[in-house]
C-alpha cells in the first residue's frame, strides 16, 4: 500500500498483555548442557532406567547432528552452553497433592492469563494441565476424566503412574533421531502432557495444556504424547505465552500422536509466546516437531493451528496415513508482524489404501514479518486411491512484508490425485476504504477482512478457541499498516 | 432555517498534482433528487469519492458543508456515521466476511455513533429482512461473502440494499445504472425511488439520462472540464439525450 492510513498504527503502541513476569520460588540449575545434566535432569524426576537410557541415547545422538539451516528462517547461532535446561516453581516435598496445595503465587500467574484452576471455576467442558517453565504444576479434572478410564496428566507422572504406555508409544512416532531439535528435546525434556483415551471411549470434555515460560534464560522443552485406542475420540487444545524479554528463548517441542483403528484426534493450537518488541528484540525461538499417525484403519487426525507468537516459528504439524481409509487435515493460520518469521506448513505421508488429507493454510505478513509455507504431500505406492487437496493462501498488509511458499508434491501410483490451489493477495486501499465507506473504522476493516481470510481455519476450532484467537489476530496485526 | 443538506463552493481538487474539479458549485436540499450527468473524464466519480471522503484526493481550494459542518476535515467512516452514503461504481469484494455481518457491523457503527442501542443478530435480522423486498434482494446473497461471486446486478442491488439498511440524510450513487439490464435497472430504479424521502437527499451520478427514465430528478447538472457548467430541470437531460455533451459543452462557452 502506498498511502499510509493511520488509525491502525496507533494501536501500535499496545503492548503484548502476557508479558508479565512472576515472581516465583524457583528451583533452576545451572547453565549448560552435557551428560551430567541429562543425567540430574532425569533423576531430579527420578525416573525409570529405561527412560535415562533413551535420554542418553538421544544426547548422544544429537552431538553427532548439526542445526539444520535449510528454512527460510534468519538468527543467530544459538549457544546450547548459555541455555538453562530445568527451571521449575519450587514445591514443599513431592509437588501438589491436590489443586489446592498449589502455590498460591502460580495460582495468580493463570489467573491473570485468564486460565482458572479451579475446577469449579472453569467451564466443565474444559480439563487443563498447566505447564510452567520445565513442570507441570496443576492437572484439574483429573478424577472425572478416570472414571472413564481416560488418563490426562503431566508427562511425569505418566513415568510414574504408566510406564508401559510410556514405554510402548514414546518415540515411536518423533524417533530422537528424526532431527536436530528433537534429538535435543528427547535428552532434556523436562515435562509435558499425557493422553490416553481406551478403546471406546468418547472423551467428554476438551482437554488442553497451558504452557507457561516464566523463568529468564531457560529454554522449554516438553513432550505431549497422545494415544487414542480403537473407537475412541479426543480433542486436544494447547495455549502458549512467555514473559517480555530482550533475549531470546528456545522453546522445542515434541508432540505425538497415535490414532488406532475408528480413533479421532483433534489437536488445536493457539499459540502466543512473546514475539519480540517492534525492533525485533526477543521472543521465543519456537522449534517444534509434531506428528500423528493414523496407525488404524479409518482412523483421523486433524491439526488446527493459530500461529501469532514468537519470533521465529518453525514447525510442520504432520500426519502419517499408515491405516487403510485414514484421514488427516492441517488447518493453518500463520500470522507475521514486525520482525517475526514464520517457516510452517506440514507433511502428509500417505501409506495406506484409500487416505485422504486436507490441507488448508492461511499466511497473513505484515510489518516486515516473513511467512513461508512449507509442505509436502507424499503419495506413497501402496497408497492407492488416495487423495489430497491443499488450498495455501497468502494475504499481505504493507510493503516491506513477505510472503513464501514451497509446496513439494510426489505421488508415486497412478491411481491418486493431489490437488494445489494456492493465492497471494494484498488487502486493498479499496477494500478498506469501502469499510469505511459504511461507517467501520480502520482497525475494524483490517480485522474484518483478515477474519474473513482466515474463516475457514477459524471455523474448525473449538468455539471458546475461536473467539480467542480472532481476538488475538486483531491485538497481533495492532500496528501493522504504517 | 432552510433544508440544506450539502453546499459545495468553488470546490479545486487534485489528483497527483493534476486539477479534476475546477470551481464547482452545488447545494443540495433536503428531499430533493439531483442528477450530475457529464462526459467521461468530466470529473464525476471524482466529486463522488471526495464526497465520501476517498484520501488520495487533494482539495486546493473551497468548501463543502454538510450539515453545517465542514466536510474536509471529517474522516470517512464519521461521514459515514454522519449519514453520508456512496453508493459504488464497482462495490469492493471481501471474501469470507458474510454480508449480513458485514452489514450489520456498518448499521451498528452508525446507530452507536448516534447514541442508538446496537442491534443484536435477530434484531438486525429483522430489519434486514424487511429491507431485502425493496430491492428483491435473494435471501441467498445475504449468506455469501460481501459482494463475492455476485454478478454486476447483483452487486448494484446489493449497494441499494445496504443504502435502505443505513437510512443515509445524503446517498451520492455514482453510476449505480452502468452494467445493468433492462430489468435490473428497473429493480435497482424502484429500490432508489422507494428509498426517496423528505429527509433524504440523493446526488445520482451518471453517464446516460437512461437511469432518469426511472428516477426523474428535481435538478439535473451538467459537469464538464471539472465544474458545473449548466443546471436545469429534468428536461435538461432529454436535451442531452438529443443533443450529445459536446452541443451543451459549446454553448457554455468553453
Amino acid at each position: 500500500m502506498s498511502k499510509t492510513p493511520s488509525a491502525i498504527k496507533d494501536l501500535t503502541e499496545k503492548e503484548y498483555q502476557y508479558g508479565f513476569v512472576t515472581a516465583l520460588d524457583q528451583e533452576v540449575i545451572k547453565k549448560g548442557l552435557s551428560e551430567d545434566v541429562v543425567r540430574l535432569i532425569s533423576s531430579k524426576k527420578n525416573e525409570p532406567e529405561f527412560l535415562l537410557n533413551w535420554r542418553l541415547k538421544a544426547y548422544r545422538h544429537w552431538l553427532t547432528m548439526t542445526e539444520p539451516n535449510w528454512s527460510q528462517v534468519k538468527y543467530p547461532k544459538i549457544d546450547y552452553q548459555d541455555i538453562i535446561y530445568y527451571a521449575a516453581p519450587k514445591t514443599k516435598k513431592d509437588g501438589p497433592k491436590s489443586l489446592d496445595e498449589i502455590d498460591p503465587e502460580v495460582r495468580k500467574m493463570f489467573d491473570k492469563l485468564g486460565i482458572s484452576l479451579e475446577e469449579q471455576k472453569r467451564l466443565s467442558g474444559v480439563a487443563v494441565d498447566a505447564v510452567v517453565d520445565s513442570v507441570s504444576v496443576a492437572t484439574t479434572f483429573k478424577s472425572k476424566l478416570a472414571e472413564l478410564g481416560i488418563v490426562f496428566c503431566s508427562f511425569s507422572e505418566a513415568v510414574h503412574s504408566h510406564p508401559d504406555l510410556i514405554k510402548k508409544y514414546l518415540g515411536t512416532v518423533v524417533p530422537y533421531t528424526d532431527n536436530y531439535f528433537v534429538a535435543l528435546n528427547s535428552a532434556v525434556f523436562s515435562d509435558g502432557s499425557f493422553c490416553f483415551i481406551p478403546k471406546g471411549v468418547r472423551c467428554p470434555m476438551e482437554l488442553s495444556t497451558y504452557f507457561r515460560i516464566n523463568a529468564a534464560d531457560t529454554g522449554q522443552f516438553e513432550r505431549t504424547l497422545i494415544v487414542a485406542e480403537e473407537g475412541s475420540y479426543v480433542s486436544y487444545l494447547e495455549g502458549c505465552t512467555a514473559p517480555r524479554r530482550d533475549k531470546n528463548q528456545l522453546h522445542a517441542a515434541v508432540v505425538e500422536l497415535v490414532a488406532l483403528d475408528n480413533a479421532e484426534i483433534k489437536y488445536s493450537t493457539v499459540q502466543n509466546w512473546y514475539p519480540g518488541d517492534k525492533e525485533g528484540k526477543g521472543g521465543i525461538y519456537n522449534f517444534v516437531t509434531k506428528r500423528g499417525i493414523c496407525r488404524g484403519h479409518k482412523s483421523k487426525i486433524s491439526w488446527t493451528q493459530v500461529e501469532t507468537g514468537s519470533a521465529i516459528t518453525w514447525k510442520y504439524p504432520s500426519v502419517i496415513l499408515k491405516g487403510d481409509n485414514s484421514v488427516g487435515e492441517f488447518y493453518s493460520v500463520a500470522l507475521t508482524n514486525n520482525y517475526q518469521q514464520a517457516d510452517t506448513g506440514t507433511k502428509m505421508i500417505h501409506l495406506g489404501k484409500n487416505t485422504s488429507s486436507t490441507i488448508i493454510s492461511k499466511g497473513i505478513s505484515a510489518g516486515r514479518g516473513q511467512n513461508t509455507y512449507r509442505g509436502l504431500v507424499q503419495i506413497q505406492k501402496t497408497a492407492t486411491n488416495s487423495r489430497n487437496y491443499t488450498q495455501c493462501d497468502s494475504l499481505l498488509i504493507g510493503d516491506r512484508c513477505g510472503a513464501h511458499t514451497f509446496p513439494y508434491i510426489e505421488v508415486k501410483n497412478s491411481g491418486s490425485q493431489v490437488e494445489h490451489e494456492a493465492s497471494t493477495s494484498k488487502i486493498g486501499e479499496d477494500q478498506i476504504f469501502y469499510c469505511k465507506s459504511r461507517g467501520l473504522s480502520e482497525e475494524d476493516a483490517v480485522s474484518l477482512i483478515v477474519n474473513g481470510f482466515c474463516k475457514d481455519v477459524f471455523k474448525k476450532l473449538p468455539m471458546e478457541f475461536a473467539v480467542e484467537a480472532q481476538k488475538l489476530l486483531g491485538v497481533s496485526l495492532e500496528g501493522s499498516i504504517g | 432555517m432552510d433544508n440544506l443538506i450539502l453546499k459545495i463552493e468553488n470546490l479545486n481538487v487534485n489528483v497527483a498534482d493534476r486539477a479534476i474539479l475546477n470551481g464547482l458549485n452545488l447545494e443540495v436540499r433536503s428531499g430533493e433528487v439531483h442528477a450530475i450527468m457529464g462526459p467521461n473524464g468530466s470529473g464525476k466519480s471524482t466529486l463522488a469519492s471526495v464526497l465520501a471522503g476517498r484520501d488520495s484526493y487533494t482539495i486546493t481550494g473551497g468548501s463543502i458543508t454538510y450539515m453545517g459542518q465542514d466536510l474536509t476535515t471529517m474522516a470517512a467512516e464519521d461521514r459515514a456515521r454522519n449519514g453520508i452514503f456512496l453508493g459504488f461504481q464497482y462495490p469492493v469484494e471481501i471474501p469470507g466476511v458474510g454480508n449480513t455481518y458485514f452489514l450489520k457491523a456498518a448499521l451498528n457503527a452508525i446507530r452507536k455513533h448516534r447514541g442508538e442501542k446496537e442491534l443484536d443478530a435477530m434484531e438486525f435480522l429483522k430489519v434486514a429482512k424487511e429491507k431485502m423486498k425493496i430491492v428483491q434482494m435473494d435471501q441467498k446473497l445475504m449468506e455469501r461473502a460481501v459482494n463475492q461471486g455476485f454478478s454486476g446486478g447483483e452487486k448494484k442491488r446489493n449497494e441499494i440494499f445496504q443504502m435502505s439498511v443505513l437510512e443515509p440524510r445524503l446517498a451520492i450513487l455514482d453510476e449505480t445504472d452502468s452494467g445493468l439490464d433492462i430489468d435490473a435497472l428497473r429493480i435497482v430504479a424502484n429500490g432508489v425511488n422507494s428509498l426517496r424521502s423528505k429527509d433524504r437527499a440523493i446526488v445520482l451520478i451518471t453517464h446516460y439520462q437512461r437511469l432518469l427514465d426511472y428516477i426523474v430528478p428535481d435538478h439535473v447538472h451538467v459537469l464538464a472540464g471539472g465544474r458545473i457548467i449548466k443546471s436545469g430541470s429534468r428536461d435538461l437531460a432529454s436535451e442531452l439525450e438529443k443533443t450529445g455533451y459536446e452541443a451543451v459543452v459549446a454553448g457554455a462557452g468553453r
